[in-house]
C-alpha cells in the first residue's frame, strides 16, 4: 500500500450475551484502510458487517461488548478512548452514514438545522459561516435547491435527496474516514446509481477513505478499491475488487459470486402459442385527501397496462418503487378493484365479476408475497397455512393437510415441519412455504409479487433455481414482479418494463434487454450497478 | 407456553397476581367468615380497630363490622369490574373490528358515535344513566360498561387497520376466504394481545367508577361496597377517619393488583421490548 | 395558517358530534322518571293534577318529543339553554357562575401533571431498570392506582385537621371579604388539595406515557445518527429526542380532557367547590334535568374546544401533520 493507513483493525473481537446464535459478533477481525481508497465489506445477513461498523464508531448496543483487539486511529487506540474522546472522533474523524435516510433524520428539525448541529458540536464558527457552510455542502451532494432543501423537512424530501442530505452531514468537518453502511439499499436502482457516483466523486475530490458495507456484489464492482468478505463474524477473504471479483480463492466467496444472476439472459426457451392470461387496458386511479371534493390529489397508479401471459411461460414486470407494478399484480388478483380494462383468464373476465363468483374463482390464479415475515400466520401451523385453501374450496380437512405435506416435499422443505409455527422458519423456508401454499390450489397462473426481493443472495439462488424446477414439471404460467434486472434476466421468457403506471416496453427478455428501445429501459439497464463485473462473470460463466 | 414462563419472570407481575388471589379469596370467603348479613347492626359504633378482637377492623357510624364489609366488598368491586369490563370489551371489539375492516362509511359512521361517546365526559355520562335509570347494582353495573367501550373499539379498530393488510390477510384473501372468516380466524387471534391487556386497565377503571359513584351515594345502597363505606366515613372524618380510610386501601390493592398483573400479561405478550 | 385550517376543519366536524350526544342524550333523559315538573312541585310540597298539567304546559313540556327536541335545539342555536327550576335562574346564568372554580381548577392540575410527568417520566427513563426508575414508576402505579376521593379525604385528613395547613373545602374564605393579591392567594391556598388530588392520577399517567415514549424514541434511528454526530446523551436528550417524545403527551391531553372533566365532579364534591362538576352531581340528585342537559353540552363544548387548541399545538410541534391535505 502506497499510503498510510487510517484505520487498523488487529485481533478484533466482540461478543454477543448468552443465547445468541454464536459467541461473537466479529471474531478476530484485522484489517487496514488507507486514505483515499473505498473498501468493501461484503456479507449476507448476520454476517456482522453492520456490527463492524457501530464497533468502530463506539456505538454498540448494551449488550454487546468488545472482548479484545486494537482499533488504531491517528495514532490513538478507539478500543481505549474515553466518552470524551470518542465524542471528539465521532463526526469530525469519523462519519457515518445509514441504510434508511427516512428514519435516520430528526422529522422534526429542518435538515439544514441538522447539518449546522455538526458545526456547532465540533467547531466554533459564527451562525452566519455556518450557513454559508451548509449551503456550500448541499451544493457539493448536487441537491436542487440547496437553499429550499436546508429549510425544509425529512418528509418533504424524496430519498435520493434525503440520501445526499446525510451525506452532506457527515463530510462536513472532512473526516478522514467516512463509513457507509448499506446507504444504498433502500433507494431505487436508478437513484442508487447516482448516489454511487456521487460517493466516489466525492471520495475521489477530498480524499477520504471510505468504508463501504453492502450485500451487493455489483455494487462492490462498481466502486470499490478493495473488498472483505465476510461470513459469520469472520473474514474469510480480502483483496483487491479486481482480484477476488475475477479469482475469487475461498467457497464462500464463489457461491455468493455465483449466486449473483448475470443480466445476461440464457438462451430463450420455445414459447406457447396460446395465451393463457390476458391483460387489456387495465387502468387504476387513486383519489387522496380533499374536503368537499376540493384539492383531492389524484395519482394514476396503473394506466392502460396491456399484457399477454402464454400458457407455460414466465412474465417478469420490472420497475422501481412507484412504477404501478404491484398495483397491476394486485388489480389481476382482484385484491384491488381496477378501475377500467379486461383481465381475461380461461374464458372469463376478472376485471367486472362480482365478489362472491371472485372468491370462486379465485382457485385458478394464485399470489406468493413479497415479505416472508408477514405473509404467514404467525398463528397458524405450517401445514395448516398451506391446507387452508383446498379447505375454503371444499376439500376435507385430513385430506388436505395430507396434501399439504406432499407439498412440502415438493418445494424442497421436510414434510414433519408441518407441525412448526412460522417463526421458527428461516426466511427462505417461509418463501417455500408460501409457494406450497399458493401451489396447494392447482392454480393455473401464479403471481408472484417480489419473492425473492427480501432474501439473502445465496437463499435468493435457491429459492429461483425451486421456482424453474417447479415451472418445469407442473407447466406453471408465472408473472413475475421484480425491481432487480437480473433476477428477470435469469427467471423470465417475456418482461415488461414499467414506469409510473404506464408500460413502457414489452417483449422477449433477451430482446428487451440485450437491444432496449426505450430511453428509459436504457436507463434502468445502465443503472444496474456493476456493469462490468457481471459481463466478465458472464464471461466466465459461458 | 413461553408466554407463561416470561409472566413468572416479572417480581411485579408475580407480586399482582399474588394480591389478585388474596382479594379474590376475600371474595369467595366473605360469606364463610361472616355468615351474617355484613349490612346488619353488629356491635358498638365507632369502635376502633384493633381494640375488639371481635371486631378487628373496627366498626362504621352505624355499628357495623368493617372487616365484614371489606370482605363483602370485594365481591362487589370484582363482580361490577369484572361485568363491566366484559361488556365494555365485547361491545368495543365487536365495533372497532368492523370499522378497522370495513373502513369507509361504516367506518365513519362507527368512529363518529365513538368520538361522541369520547367527547361527553364519561362520568358526567354516567351520571345521566344513573340519573335516567336508577341506581341497581345491574344498572350501575351496565352504565360503566356502557360508558367504558370506546377505548377499546378505539384499540381495535387501530390494530384491524394495521393487520387487515397485513400480507398473510391479504393471501387469506387470495385463496378464496370470506370477509367473516378473515376477521374471525385470522385477523381477531392476532389482534386480541392488546385488547386482552387493556381489558386490565378497563376493570381497574370500572372498579374505580363504581366507587367514586358509591361515594357520591348514587350506587346501589343496599350493598357492602367500599366506595359506600368511604362515603359514610366522610362524616366522622375528623376523628374516626379510619373508617373512611380502610375501605381505601382495599380499593388501592385491587386496582393495583389488576394492573400489575395487566403489565405482566403485556410484558409477556410483547416480548421484544427488552430495554423495559 | 394552514395549521389553522386543519384544526379548523377538525373542529366543524365536532359539530355534528356534538349534536349527536345532545340528540342522545335528550332522548335518553326522556325515559327518565319524573320529569322537572315532578321535581318542582315535590319542591313546593306537592300539588293537584291540574296545578302540574299547567305547569308542564308552560314549561312546553306536553308537546311530543320530536317537538319538544326541536325546541330545545332551535333554543340551543339561540345559546338558551332553558330555564332550572331548581335554582329558579336560566340555566345558563347558573352554569357561568359555576364555571370559573372548574376551569381554575382543572388547568391547574393538567399543569401539576403534564410538568411533574414530564420530569419525572424523563429521569425514569434515563435510569431505566435501575433505582430512580423503579422508584418513581412504582410511586406511579400507586397514584393511579388511588381512588381520588379517598385521597382528597386523606389529604383533608392529614393538612386540614391534624396539620391545620389549608384549608378543609370551598373556594374562598367566606368570613373574609379580600380583594387582589389576598384573594389570590386564599383562592390558591384553598385549591391546593383539590388540585394535588385531581392532578394526581394523570401525573400518573403521563409520568408513564413519557417513559415510554421517551425509551421508544431513544431506539429510533435518528438519534444513533445523533449520536454518531459526536453529539453528548445530553443534548441528544434535549434536541432530538424530547421534541420527538412530547408528541404523544401532547395527544393525551385532548384525550384525557373529558376524564378530567368528570374526575373534577368528585373532586369538587369532596372539597365542597362551587363548580360545574359539583352542579353536575346536584342536578342529578335535585332532578334538574335541564341544567344537566345544559352541563353535557357545556362538558362537551369543553372537551372540543380543549381538542382545537391541542391540534393546534401539535401541529405546531409535528411539520408532517401540515403537510397532509
Amino acid at each position: 500500500m502506497s499510503e498510510p493507513p487510517i484505520l487498523v483493525l488487529d485481533g478484533f473481537s466482540v461478543r454477543l450475551p448468552m443465547g445468541a446464535d454464536r459467541p461473537h459478533a466479529l471474531d478476530d477481525v484485522s484489517l487496514s484502510i488507507a486514505s483515499n481508497e473505498i473498501l468493501c465489506i461484503v456479507g449476507e445477513s448476520g454476517s456482522g458487517k453492520s456490527m463492524m461498523a457501530n464497533a468502530i464508531m463506539r456505538l454498540l448496543p448494551n449488550e454487546v461488548a468488545i472482548e479484545r483487539g486494537r482499533m488504531m486511529f491517528d495514532g490513538r487506540d478507539l478500543c481505549a478512548a474515553d466518552a470524551a474522546e470518542m465524542r471528539e472522533v465521532r463526526g469530525a474523524g469519523i462519519a457515518m452514514i445509514f441504510q434508511e435516510p427516512m428514519t435516520a433524520l430528526n422529522p422534526l428539525r429542518t435538515v439544514g438545522d441538522q447539518i449546522a448541529e455538526m458545526f456547532g458540536i465540533h467547531t466554533d464558527l459564527s451562525r452566519a459561516e455556518i450557513d454559508a457552510r451548509v449551503l456550500a455542502l448541499l451544493e457539493d451532494v448536487r441537491i436542487p435547491n440547496p437553499k429550499l432543501t436546508a429549510k425544509a423537512y425529512p418528509h418533504e424530501l424524496s430519498g435520493g435527496q434525503r440520501q445526499r442530505a446525510m451525506i452532506a452531514m457527515a463530510l462536513a468537518l472532512d473526516p478522514r474516514l467516512l463509513i457507509a453502511d448499506e446507504p444504498t439499499t433502500a433507494l431505487d436502482v436508478t437513484t442508487q446509481a447516482q448516489i454511487l457516483k456521487l460517493i466516489r466523486d466525492l471520495q475521489q475530490r477530498k480524499k477520504t477513505a471510505v468504508l463501504f458495507i453492502t450485500h451487493d456484489f455489483g455494487v462492490v464492482a462498481e466502486i470499490a478499491d478493495r473488498e472483505i468478505v465476510m461470513q459469520h463474524g469472520r473474514i474469510v477473504e480480502q483483496g483487491t475488487a479486481d482480484a477476488v471479483l475475477s479469482h475469487p480463492s475461498h467457497p464462500y466467496t464463489r457461491q455468493l459470486i455465483a449466486a449473483v444472476p448475470p443480466l445476461k439472459a440464457p438462451p430463450p426457451r420455445p414459447l406457447s402459442s396460446e395465451n393463457i392470461l390476458t391483460v387489456a387496458d387495465v387502468s387504476k386511479t387513486y383519489r387522496t385527501g380533499g374536503f368537499l371534493g376540493r384539492g383531492a390529489r389524484v395519482t394514476a397508479a396503473v394506466k392502460n397496462a396491456t399484457l399477454n401471459l402464454p400458457k407455460g411461460a414466465t412474465l417478469g414486470i420490472v420497475g422501481e418503487s412507484g412504477s404501478g407494478k404491484s398495483t397491476l399484480a394486485r388489480c389481476i388478483v382482484r385484491l384491488i378493484d381496477p378501475d377500467a380494462g379486461a383481465i381475461l383468464l380461461r374464458d372469463k373476465d376478472w376485471a367486472q365479476m362480482k365478489r362472491d363468483d371472485v372468491r370462486r374463482e379465485t382457485r385458478h390464479i394464485q399470489m406468493v408475497f413479497q415479505d416472508p415475515f408477514a405473509s404467514l400466520n404467525p398463528r397458524r401451523k405450517a401445514a395448516e397455512l398451506v391446507a387452508q385453501g383446498p379447505i375454503v374450496h371444499g376439500t376435507p380437512r385430513a385430506k388436505a393437510i395430507a396434501e399439504a405435506r406432499e407439498l412440502f416435499a415438493l418445494v424442497g422443505l421436510d414434510p414433519s415441519a408441518g407441525d412448526r409455527f412460522p417463526h421458527e422458519f428461516s426466511g427462505g423456508q417461509r418463501q417455500r412455504i408460501g409457494l406450497a401454499r399458493a401451489l396447494a390450489l392447482k392454480p393455473d397462473v401464479l403471481i408472484a409479487d417480489e419473492p425473492v426481493s427480501a432474501l439473502d443472495v445465496s437463499v435468493q439462488a435457491q429459492v429461483l433455481r425451486l421456482l424453474g424446477e417447479l415451472r418445469e414439471r407442473l407447466g406453471l404460467s408465472i408473472v413475475f414482479i421484480t425491481h432487480d434486472l437480473r433476477v428477470a434476466a435469469q427467471v423470465c421468457d417475456l418482461v415488461a418494463v414499467m414506469k409510473e403506471g404506464e408500460i413502457v416496453e414489452h417483449g422477449l427478455v433477451a430482446d428487451v434487454f440485450g437491444r432496449p428501445q426505450h430511453p428509459y429501459t436504457k436507463a434502468l439497464i445502465a443503472a444496474v450497478p456493476g456493469g462490468e463485473f457481471t459481463a466478465q462473470h458472464e464471461a466466465a460463466v459461458s | 407456553m413461553d408466554a407463561v414462563k416470561r409472566y413468572f419472570r416479572s417480581p411485579a407481575a408475580v407480586i399482582g397476581l399474588v394480591l389478585l388471589l388474596v382479594v379474590i379469596a376475600m371474595a369467595v370467603g366473605a360469606g364463610h367468615l361472616y355468615p351474617r348479613d355484613p349490612l346488619a347492626l353488629a356491635g358498638r359504633p365507632l369502635l376502633w380497630p384493633f381494640t375488639n378482637p371481635r371486631f378487628p377492623l373496627g366498626t362504621d357510624n352505624s355499628g357495623r363490622d368493617i372487616a365484614a364489609q371489606i370482605f363483602y366488598g370485594a365481591r362487589i368491586s370484582l363482580l361490577i369490574g369484572g361485568v363491566a369490563t366484559a361488556i365494555a370489551v365485547a361491545i368495543g371489539t365487536l365495533i372497532g373490528a368492523f370499522a378497522g375492516y370495513y373502513g369507509g362509511w361504516i367506518d365513519n359512521v362507527l368512529m363518529r358515535i365513538t368520538e361522541a361517546f369520547q367527547t361527553l365526559p364519561n362520568f358526567v355520562l354516567l351520571l345521566v344513566l344513573v340519573a335516567v335509570f336508577g341506581s341497581t347494582l345491574t344498572t350501575v353495573t351496565i352504565a360503566i360498561g356502557v360508558v367504558s367501550w370506546p377505548a377499546p373499539a378505539r384499540l381495535t379498530r387501530a390494530e384491524f387497520l394495521s393487520l387487515r393488510n397485513r400480507e398473510f390477510v391479504q393471501a387469506g384473501r387470495t385463496l378464496g376466504m370470506k370477509d367473516l372468516q378473515l376477521i374471525l380466524g385470522e385477523i381477531l387471534p392476532n389482534a386480541l394481545p392488546p385488547v386482552i391487556v387493556y381489558a386490565s386497565v378497563v376493570m381497574a377503571l370500572s372498579i374505580l367508577l363504581e366507587s367514586a359513584l358509591a361515594f357520591l351515594r348514587l350506587s346501589d345502597p343496599n350493598v357492602a361496597s367500599w366506595g359506600n363505606l368511604i362515603g359514610l366515613g366522610r362524616d366522622v372524618l375528623r376523628v374516626q377517619w379510619y373508617v373512611s380510610a380502610i375501605p381505601g386501601i382495599a380499593i388501592l390493592v385491587t386496582v393495583l393488583a389488576v394492573s400489575l398483573v395487566g403489565q405482566g400479561l403485556n410484558d409477556a405478550l410483547n416480548p421484544r421490548l427488552k430495554s423495559r | 395558517m394552514r395549521i389553522l385550517g386543519l384544526a379548523g376543519r377538525r373542529l366543524a366536524a365536532s359539530i355534528p358530534t356534538l349534536f349527536l350526544i345532545l340528540i342522545g342524550v335528550f332522548l335518553l333523559l326522556q325515559f327518565a322518571p319524573g320529569d322537572t315538573v315532578d321535581a318542582l312541585m315535590a319542591q313546593m310540597g306537592g300539588g293537584d293534577a291540574a296545578t302540574a298539567r299547567e305547569l308542564r304546559k308552560f314549561y312546553g313540556l306536553d308537546l311530543s318529543v320530536p317537538m319538544q327536541l326541536a325546541n330545545y335545539l332551535w333554543r340551543l342555536v339561540r345559546l338558551d339553554l332553558g330555564f332550572s327550576a331548581i335554582y329558579g335562574k336560566p340555566v345558563a346564568t347558573v352554569i357561568m357562575e359555576r364555571l370559573p372554580p372548574t376551569i381554575l381548577l382543572m388547568t391547574a392540575s393538567l399543569s401539576f401533571a403534564f410538568f411533574f410527568g414530564l420530569v419525572f417520566g424523563v429521569i425514569a427513563s434515563r435510569s431505566v431498570n435501575k433505582w430512580p426508575d423503579t422508584l418513581i414508576s412504582t410511586l406511579g402505579l400507586i397514584f393511579y392506582a388511588t381512588p381520588s376521593f379517598w385521597f382528597g379525604l386523606m389529604a383533608i385528613v392529614v393538612f386540614s385537621i391534624y396539620l391545620q395547613w389549608l384549608p378543609a373545602g370551598g373556594f374562598e374564605d367566606i368570613g373574609e371579604v379580600r380583594t387582589g393579591v389576598f384573594r389570590v392567594i386564599d383562592i390558591a391556598r384553598h385549591l391546593i388539595l383539590p388540585t394535588l388530588t385531581l392532578g394526581l392520577i394523570f401525573l400518573a399517567i403521563y409520568l408513564r406515557i413519557m417513559r415510554a415514549s421517551m425509551l421508544e424514541v431513544l431506539n429510533l434511528d435518528f438519534v444513533r445518527t445523533a449520536r454518531a454526530k459526536g453529539l453528548d446523551e445530553t443534548r441528544v436528550v434535549t434536541g432530538h429526542v424530547l421534541r420527538n417524545a412530547l408528541l404523544p403527551m401532547v395527544t393525551l391531553i385532548g384525550l384525557q380532557a373529558g376524564t378530567m372533566l368528570g374526575g373534577s365532579v368528585v373532586v369538587e364534591s369532596v372539597f365542597s367547590l362551587p363548580g360545574l362538576g359539583r352542579l353536575a352531581y346536584e342536578s342529578v340528585v335535585q332532578r334538574d334535568l335541564n341544567t344537566l342537559l345544559g352541563i353535557v353540552f357545556v362538558s362537551a363544548l369543553l372537551v372540543i374546544v380543549v381538542n382545537f387548541i391541542v391540534d393546534l399545538l401539535y401541529a405546531r410541534l409535528d411539520p408532517r401533520i401540515s403537510a397532509e391535505g
